[in-house]
């Protein structure tokens, strides 16, 4: 693969994707992880746009940054005292989670190595148009229209239930 | 850029992410590794249906592949509503408890 501009950025959005994430699992203040998961969000939204996904990527942005990142902080704001910022990790735990973790990245990794067909698909470089009328079509017309109506009434029921538990109890 | 390089990307997110479920001792930190979870998730299905699915040819002969990024939208509003259910449930629970550390909701435990 020859050294290109393109290249030098993609590999640009994977470190920062990954160290992000990095630091999201690391950082002991849960204010700080909060913002590094900013960041690893905004990477992925860099690599979308690598795979030519541009609607895709705003809405990540829009709805991920905007929306539940914002819903996180608050999260964090009602519910951590001072003493709460902070992370307690037990030891044998971190143990155990990181060699299962581990272990479950080594047979991903291994899987991805060994599968065959997956070996020699690349980035043709065909320009794709732009995706946003043909998703618009696909989800409000074509065969995508049902699980559309699905998902925004599982998101209607999502709210419902959602301002029902965290509203305080009314006693009468 | 290949399809291995996406598919690399997103495992070590995945990894991370249950990295941060099993290790973390704050129900937010946890929601935060469900969200990297999601988020390799979409990748995968995007890279996929960059790399693997058939082109779809529609008129004027243009090629959009297309499925996987919208079942990434869905998985997308999905994130959303886990989102707002699981923070209404952390608020209950911290109304109740004092506390968000999963291991001290134990009421009940024999």
């Amino acid at each position: 693969m020859e050294f290109t501009l393109k290249t030098f950025i993609f590999y640009g959005f994977a470190l920062i994707t990954i160290a992000s994430a990095l630091a999201v699992v690391t950082v002991r203040n849960i204010v700080h992880a909060a913002f590094a998961l900013m960041v690893t969000l905004f990477g992925v939204a860099g690599l979308y746009v690598f795979l030519q996904a541009d609607f895709l990527a705003a809405t990540q942005v829009i709805v991920y940054v905007g929306g539940i990142l914002v819903l996180i902080l608050f999260g964090v704001m009602m519910t951590s005292g001072r003493l709460e910022m902070r992370i307690h990790i037990e030891r044998g735990q971190l143990l155990l989670g990181g060699g299962i973790s581990l272990a479950l990245l080594m047979l991903l990794l291994t899987v991805i190595a060994n599968t065959p067909i997956w070996k020699n698909l690349t980035d043709d470089g065909t320009q794709l148009a732009p995706t946003t009328e043909r998703i618009g079509q696909l989800i409000l017309n074509e065969k995508f229209l049902l699980p559309f109506e699905v998902v925004s009434v599982l998101l209607l029921v999502a709210l419902i239930g959602a301002a029902l538990i965290s509203r305080k109890e009314v006693r009468d | 850029m290949s399809l291995q390089h996406y598919l690399v990307i997103s495992s070590i997110l995945f990894s991370l992410g249950i990295f941060a479920v099993l290790t973390r001792k704050n129900a937010i930190s946890i929601l935060m590794g469900i969200e990297l979870i999601l988020n390799s998730c979409n990748l995968n299905f995007v890279a996929f249906s960059r790399f693997v699915t058939p082109a779809e040819t529609i008129v004027g002969s243009e090629v959009f592949r297309f499925d996987g990024q919208i079942i990434a939208i869905f998985g997308i509003v999905l994130a959303a509503a886990e989102a707002a259910v699981f923070l209404a449930i952390i608020l209950a629970i911290y109304r109740e408890f004092g506390s968000i550390r999963p291991d001290e909701v134990d009421t009940l435990k024999g």
